[in-house]
């Protein structure tokens, strides 16, 4: 049998398999069954801070409703001793997480606020994650501000995290930024240990029916994996750093693909909601059994070997146009 | 130790009545809420009683089920109490004289309340406890928030030794409401008084099969008398034992307290005797004139039954000569108040030979105003040689001259204690953080301090006045504030309407919260105001809270940084030290929700020191506009006289001659309001339109209007006056018109969401949107004004749709409603479809503040006269009320009936037949009917002059000739729960009669309790947990009765169901019952958006739309139509948008998943259930014939 441990964040993974952030990764239930069915690591859902901020002026609104408005009321709600409000269930559940798992558990965070990322981030640290992975991006929607300034934003965030918590740092990045081997050497400089390639975000619909604009989350498909697929390819090389691939993954074939580029892990979300935290044990098998077929020795071999800099044609990771590769075709 | 505390009476009270109790029954009832809900919450809480256990609170369907509760738990051997006031309190009564009967150890606490009489009347007076003084209950009354705590506690140790049950009461909102300093035993102290052999005797004395009894039997003329006079040497015992215990209380807290406890002269000629809150001032004023060097004093009640005519007198200065009795109560017809006749037959036996002059009059009731200067009258009548024997005081009677004159502008309060007034809105933070201000000040500098809070009846833009006094001594002054040192005012927009200067001492300090900065606010100031800061020589200092507020992160709330400048300029504290503590007390109330509240809150106490500038008002002159006047000036002589004066806040200056004897007052006044709150107002777009009016159907202060007018005669317009071709067919070729009252709008936004068309162009542009009311005012104002003189469109033209229901005249507008409430568009509709030929119960309620609370109602008057006569009766009777009026109105149209046949020969039996035979049941019918009865009146007219009496009987009647409508209209807490039984019976009588339930599903006006409607997982009041069990189907219960129409509507989800539900149930000739679904600011929801809520809870099967008519009730045929379709979405979707579902989610995840899946189970049962009910057959009677 193949060796599958893999190195991530300087953690080693019995599996290069991870959970990453959604509904599951929440409930210690599902939890305890992925760690069952041998994922390497798990990331729990995003904290996020402005969520935090709008629950609790959520509940201080209703707290509002109708006081003092009239004599014979009042309020209209009764008050309660405890909304459950701010972090604290968030840290309790790293708590239970990394004392009965066996697996790393991972916390992600959304910060809202310089204090709120690095305050945030020493909490996750201190109720037991075993890393933290950096849920950053905005919608720079602002005429005036800069691809520079968000870059330079984002790397400085990352070095106040880094200089707040000693536990492994990755940085969660979405592909929508224009010199992505630059940003991720600055951010390796600023202090992460990995990153993970890529955010999908919530984006908006349109309902046609009501004509109003809805949030819409998709559930990822394979084709999805191109896009982080030539990334960890087009990093691997140059940088001394963890990557993670994420979007796309429902396959033992997606997995090993990613793999191949150069991932360190790799993640998934969408297979195990559509199929159940069970699926994780089709792909954590179905990798050993592949790598087992193919001959590879172990995932560290494996791993990177049809990366950018060992592939006979690294111009293959730098093309964008279908036109450019037919030219090469010999006529 | 004891705790030192800053609450209000109700706290006080149940804080002791907790602990030492075991079962509490509980019921809401105004003021005395509180004291129900905080035991539900301690209780929640799982706070322990005195032995370790926790009180089991049950919330009762009515008071006279908790006093059966109660009645029913003592007998089994509990420490059990209940808390009541007025009419709940007279729900009692029957299980009291049975509990006093059986010698039952037990104490309810009473916060007093006037009982309603020619109105209704939530204040303070004693007129509740004064009608249960025959049930053989002591009755012990506290006169201060200290009072209300200690005096809990000695009742339920006395009852304990006594056996004789007690009523303790004190006054509701002087004490009930009053935020005071006081002392509370903790449980040591408890623990040291009571009598454990005492409580172990209540217990042997419980039913036990164990050791069985026969309690409550029926007893025959031969012995009844007897054992009745039996327990005598109980209610003897009685008084000793209850001073016993204030001993005894006393040795351990060193307050004393007596029966009757004298304070004045000791050698006092004069004497004031009364009980409650009263006291405080009255006491004042004999201080005040024995400095004065006047031999005066007071003497307070604190045992009133069993009356200790010994103790009495010895309380007395033997010198007194003369007393005044003051009364909180009214006793029609009697020779004096009950407090008088039982001085004067105390004294008369007591000291026959010197016995004083004794005079009695009346006070305070319904919370009027009790001040020393009204006191200082009584000792002024008392000098007189011939005093009236019986008086009032505080009223100006000029009718039967009762009234002793006192001078309003005399004050008796020492320098030393700050007075201040504030001013804000409901739901501006402003009455909270005053409740913080003055537990801060107290802490902080060991000053006592008091708050006491004012508000207006409405429920939408109602104003608040906090009165907040600190004093170096306990404080006893319990009355409002009349010379204040520092007057706020937390909303510019008050100084507008409201008199804010009024109660400003000359020299006082005026804060105004200003948007105009320091160079522009004097220009802005109202010329009243101006003139009272120049005429009072006012210190002003400004601060724009909003700006603070909004750049602090603190939406709408501006409390945090006024009071942070209340501090700043009554120094009570030095700044810093003011900071930390407003930060303390911030963090105490919202810690814990967490950082993201606080830190605004923070963030506007730090920059609203520095934001409090000085308004320099030296060389200023009057330049503001003048207020406008508080109705237009061609409002009737009766809304100018009296109307206007209690809108201006005069209401107390109108003399007794103002009213009429019997409580009648006229409709239609709410539109004389203008009350103009809103701070944006919709704007029609006609080029969008498509004529739907579903923004006037849903708007709830009608301030959405809807017409069709022939274009010439729309000639005359204002020049921006709006209309656009009509859609409807029968109106083709008239001009559509959408018209906004803008003075009577609040601004809620209902009508946009409801707007069902968006511009091609732009998706955020609508039909209808709201824009700021300043940019369109004046217009719209002109264009109001211009709406009000077009022709009403003619009844019988409009056809049956819901569009042309809102052409209809609604004859219910400018309630005083919460903005977006989800009640008043059904009343309305109402009054739009009927309002000519209806009369209305309305059980007391939302409904019944919002529609009848002075100083205006929203029921109106069409352009003919025509317009809902409306009542209301109790909260527990009105279906029964209703069900009177239709009982009489069915005999008065028997007996016009009978003398019209009679007068067949003189009137004509063409006109006779036509008469008796009309249909009546569309608008042209009921308008020839009435043409028949004008005609009858005027040929009887012609008879002999009408000398006939049977011709005379006929005119009185003739008007009963015309159908009239019956509508019973209350909301869940009556139907579903104290009203039930009488609903129930109103339904099976079979008589036509019409019942609306305005279904909130908790008891709204109380402030959200739950009711039997509340569903299951929801949270509310006394269901703080989220409710464990089903709502109770309240028209499937009727509906099986197969003879009464019944309708689930929700106008939000299906307005042509709503409008077909009412013509139905209005047709039906039986009685007909259609529940409502109405949103509710307890929903904890967006109330804009209301009526999306509606719709969720429609396509959730959590509120199913059908209709049972057993006109269907066939072979063949099926009554009940389902009128929603299956489910579509969870119940769980439309749950997570309202917060009394929600919340219990975040609180109580795991609680919450059981009950939601519990909800879900409800709801699919129900819809399977109602599905097979949909093919049901019933047969009704008529096939027996």
């Amino acid at each position: 049998m193949a060796d599958t441990t893999t190195r991530y964040l300087g953690m080693e993974l019995r599996s290069p398999l991870v959970a990453s952030p959604s509904p599951l990764t929440g409930k210690i239930d599902h939890l305890l069954e992925l760690d069952d069915a041998g994922a390497g690591a798990v990331v729990l859902p995003s904290l996020f801070e402005e969520q935090l901020r709008d629950d609790a002026m959520a509940v201080a609104r209703l707290l509002a409703v109708g006081t003092s408005v009239g004599a014979e009321a009042s309020t209209f709600v009764p008050e309660m001793d405890d909304y459950n409000l701010g972090p604290a269930p968030y840290l309790r559940l790293i708590e239970e997480a990394a004392s009965r798992v066996s697996m790393p558990v991972i916390a992600s965070l959304n910060g809202a606020s310089p204090g709120g990322w690095v305050k945030h981030a020493r909490w996750m640290q201190d109720a037991g994650a075993a890393a933290i992975e950096l849920n950053v991006y905005s919608v720079a929607v602002e005429p005036w501000t800069t691809g520079g300034e968000v870059e330079d934003r984002l790397v400085s965030l990352v070095g106040e995290v880094r200089a707040a918590v000693t536990v492994p740092l990755a940085v969660k990045l979405s592909p929508f930024y224009s010199a992505l081997a630059n940003l991720a050497a600055r951010l390796r400089d600023a202090g992460a240990d990995g990153l993970v390639l890529f955010n999908r975000f919530v984006q908006p619909d349109i309902d046609l029916d009501r004509l109003v604009i809805e949030p819409k989350v998709h559930l990822s498909s394979s084709a999805e994996l191109l896009l982080p697929l030539r990334w960890i390819a087009v990093l691997r090389p140059q940088l001394l750093l963890s990557l993670a691939a994420t979007s796309g993954v429902h396959r033992v074939e997606d997995a090993v693909k990613l793999l191949l580029a150069g991932a360190d892990v790799v993640m998934t979300t969408s297979s195990l909601l559509r199929e159940g935290s069970g699926h994780m044990r089709d792909l954590v098998t179905g990798v050993a059994e592949w790598i087992d077929r193919r001959g590879y020795a172990s995932v560290e071999q494996l791993k990177g070997s049809l990366s950018q800099a060992r592939v006979p044609d690294p111009a293959a990771f730098e093309r964008t146009q279908y036109v450019q590769a037919i030219t090469h075709f010999p006529v | 130790m004891s705790r030192i505390a800053t609450v209000d009476g109700n706290e006080a009270a149940a804080d002791a009545a907790y602990r030492l109790s075991e079962v509490i029954a509980i019921y809401p009832i105004t003021p005395a809420s509180t004291m129900g809900e905080l035991s539900d919450t301690w209780s929640g809480r799982a706070r322990p009683n005195l032995w370790g256990d926790v009180p089991e609170v049950i919330e009762m369907q009515s008071e006279g089920g908790a006093a059966g509760a109660l009645h029913g738990a003592l007998q089994t051997g509990a420490l059990a109490t209940t808390f009541t006031a007025s009419q709940g309190l007279l729900l009692m009564l029957p299980n009291m004289f049975k509990i006093a009967g059986e010698l039952t150890s037990a104490v309810i606490h009473v916060a007093a309340r006037a009982i309603a009489t020619h109105a209704l009347s939530i204040f303070g007076d004693h007129s509740d406890v004064m009608a249960a003084r025959t049930t053989g209950f002591a009755m012990l009354c506290a006169s201060s928030v200290q009072e209300a705590h200690d005096l809990s506690v000695i009742a339920h140790l006395a009852t304990l030794e006594a056996r004789v049950p007690i009523l303790h009461f004190f006054d509701g909102f002087r004490t009930s409401s009053e935020i005071n300093v006081v002392s509370l035993l903790d449980d040591e102290e408890l623990r040291s008084l009571v009598d454990e052999d005492a409580i172990r005797a209540h217990r042997d004395r419980a039913l036990s099969p164990e050791h069985p009894v026969l309690r409550g039997s029926a007893q025959n003329p031969d012995t009844f008398f007897q054992a009745r006079e039996a327990s005598n040497l109980y209610y003897d015992a009685m008084p000793a034992i209850v001073q016993k215990w204030m001993d005894r209380f006393a040795a351990v807290t060193g307050r004393q307290y007596h029966l009757f406890d004298y304070s004045g002269h000791p050698e006092a000629e004069r004497v004031v005797v009364l009980m409650g809150s009263g006291s405080g001032a009255a006491r004042e004023a004999a201080d005040d004139l024995v400095a004065r060097g006047e031999r005066v004093g007071v003497l307070t009640v604190r045992l009133f039954r069993p009356f200790d005519a010994v103790a009495l007198a010895h309380a007395l200065p033997p010198t007194v000569t003369r007393i005044a009795v003051l009364d909180r109560t009214k006793e029609p017809g009697a020779l004096g108040e009950p407090l008088f006749q039982d001085i004067v037959t105390a004294l008369a036996e007591e000291r026959p030979a010197t016995m004083p002059q004794v005079i009695g009059g009346r006070y305070g009731l319904a919370s009027k105003e009790f001040t020393p200067a009204m006191v200082h009258a009584v000792f002024a009548a008392l000098t007189d040689p011939a005093p009236r024997r019986r008086f009032t005081v505080g009223i100006v009677d000029d009718v039967s001259h009762l009234s002793l004159p006192w001078d309003r502008s005399a004050s008796t309060e020492p320098d030393d204690v700050l007075r201040a007034v504030f001013y804000g809105l409901g739901s501006d933070g402003t009455v909270g953080a005053n409740k913080n201000t003055v537990k801060i000040v107290s802490n902080a500098t060991g000053r006592h301090g008091q708050g006491y809070f004012v508000y207006d009846s409405k429920k939408s833009g109602s104003m608040t006045v906090s009165h907040v006094r600190f004093s170096p001594r306990p404080i006893e002054a319990t009355y409002l504030i009349s010379q204040a040192q520092f007057v706020a005012c937390h909303q510019f927009s008050l100084l507008e309407r409201n008199d804010v200067l009024a109660l400003a001492a000359p020299g006082a300090t005026f804060l105004v919260n200003s948007p105009y900065g320091v160079d522009q606010t004097w220009d802005r100031l109202p010329a009243e105001v101006q003139a009272a800061i120049l005429d009072k020589g006012l210190e002003v200092y400004a601060i724009d809270a909003y700006k603070v507020s909004r750049e602090a992160g603190l939406d709408g709330i501006v409390s945090t940084a006024l009071q942070t400048a209340f501090f700043e300029l009554s120094k009570l504290l030095p700044r810093e030290q003011a900071r930390e503590e407003i930060k303390a007390a911030i963090r105490k109330t919202y810690g814990k929700l967490g950082d993201a509240v606080l830190e605004p809150n923070f963030r506007a106490v730090d920059a609203a020191f520095d934001a409090v500038t000085r308004l320099d008002t030296a060389g200023k002159t009057v330049t503001g506009r003048p207020r406008p006047p508080a109705v237009p000036a061609d409002a009737p002589d009766v809304v100018q006289r009296v109307t206007a004066r209690m809108l201006e806040g005069q209401g107390d200056l109108l003399p007794v001659s103002a009213f009429a004897a019997d409580g009648t007052f006229t409709t239609g006044t709410a539109k004389y309001e203008r009350r103009s709150i809103a701070l944006e107002i919709p704007e029609w777009d006609p080029e969008l339109c498509i004529d739907c009016g579903k923004c006037s159907l849903v708007c709830p202060h009608a301030a959405i209007r809807t017409t069709v007018a022939e274009p010439e005669s729309l000639l005359d317009a204002p020049s921006k006056f709006q209309s656009k071709p009509a859609k409807e067919k029968a109106f083709s070729g008239f001009r559509y018109i959408v018209q906004v009252a803008p003075d009577d709008c609040t601004g809620c936004g209902i009508c946009v969401e409801v707007c069902p068309v968006r511009s091609k162009e732009a998706a955020n542009h609508k039909a209808i949107d709201m824009v700021p009311k300043d940019e369109i005012l004046d217009t719209a104002r002109d264009n109001w004004e211009y709406y009000q003189s077009l022709p009403k469109v003619d009844p019988t033209k409009i056809p049956a749709t819901v569009r042309g229901t809102q052409l209809r005249e609604p004859l219910f507008e400018f309630s005083g409603a919460c903005a977006g409430c989800g009640e008043t568009p059904y009343l309305k509709l109402l009054t739009q479809l009927f309002g000519d030929h209806v009369i209305v119960a309305n059980a007391t309620g939302c409904s019944s503040i919002y529609g009848g609370n002075l100083p205006t109602t929203p029921w109106s008057a069409g352009a003919d006269g025509r317009g809902p006569a409306w009542s209301n009766s109790l909260f527990e009777d009105n279906a029964e009320f209703g069900l009177g009026m239709r009982l009489a109105l069915d005999q008065r149209r028997a007996a016009a009936e009978r003398l019209l046949r009679a007068h067949a020969g003189r009137v004509g039996d063409d006109l006779v037949d036509a008469l008796l035979t009309a249909d009546q049941s569309d608008d042209a019918g009921l308008a020839a009917q009435r043409e028949r009865v004008a005609a009858l009146k005027r040929s009887l007219a012609s008879l002999n002059g009408g000398a006939d009496p049977s011709t005379k009987d006929l005119v009185t009647l003739a008007d009963d000739l015309i159908d009239n409508a019956v509508w019973i209209v209350g909301g869940d807490g009556w139907a579903y729960d104290i009203g039930f039984g009488g609903l129930d019976h109103v339904l099976a009588s079979g008589r036509n009669v019409n019942v609306l339930v305005l279904d909130t599903e908790g008891y709204s006006n109380t402030g959200g309790q739950a009711s039997k409607s509340t569903a299951r997982g929801a949270v509310a009041k006394f269901a703080s947990a989220g409710k464990s069990t089903r709502k109770k189907d309240l028209g499937m219960l009727a509906a099986g009765y197969g003879s009464v129409y019944v309708a689930q509507i929700a106008a939000g989800a299906h307005d042509l169901q709503t409008v077909r539900a009412f013509t139905e149930a209005a047709s039906f000739p039986g009685p007909s019952l259609v529940l409502a679904y109405s949103h509710c600011i307890a929903h904890g929801i967006d109330m804009e958006q209301g009526m999306a809520h509606q719709k969720a809870a429609v396509q959730s099967g959590y509120w199913p739309l059908y209709r049972f008519d057993p006109r269907h009730a066939l072979r063949g045929d099926h009554p009940l139509r389902l009128d929603s379709k299956a489910p579509t979405i969870p119940f769980e979707d439309f749950a997570k948008q309202e917060a009394r579902f929600s919340v219990l989610s975040r609180v109580n995840p795991a609680a919450a998943e059981h009950l939601f899946r519990l909800a879900q189970h409800d709801i699919d049962e129900r819809w399977h259930f109602y599905e097979q009910l949909g093919e049901i057959e019933r047969w009704s009677d008529e096939e027996v014939d």
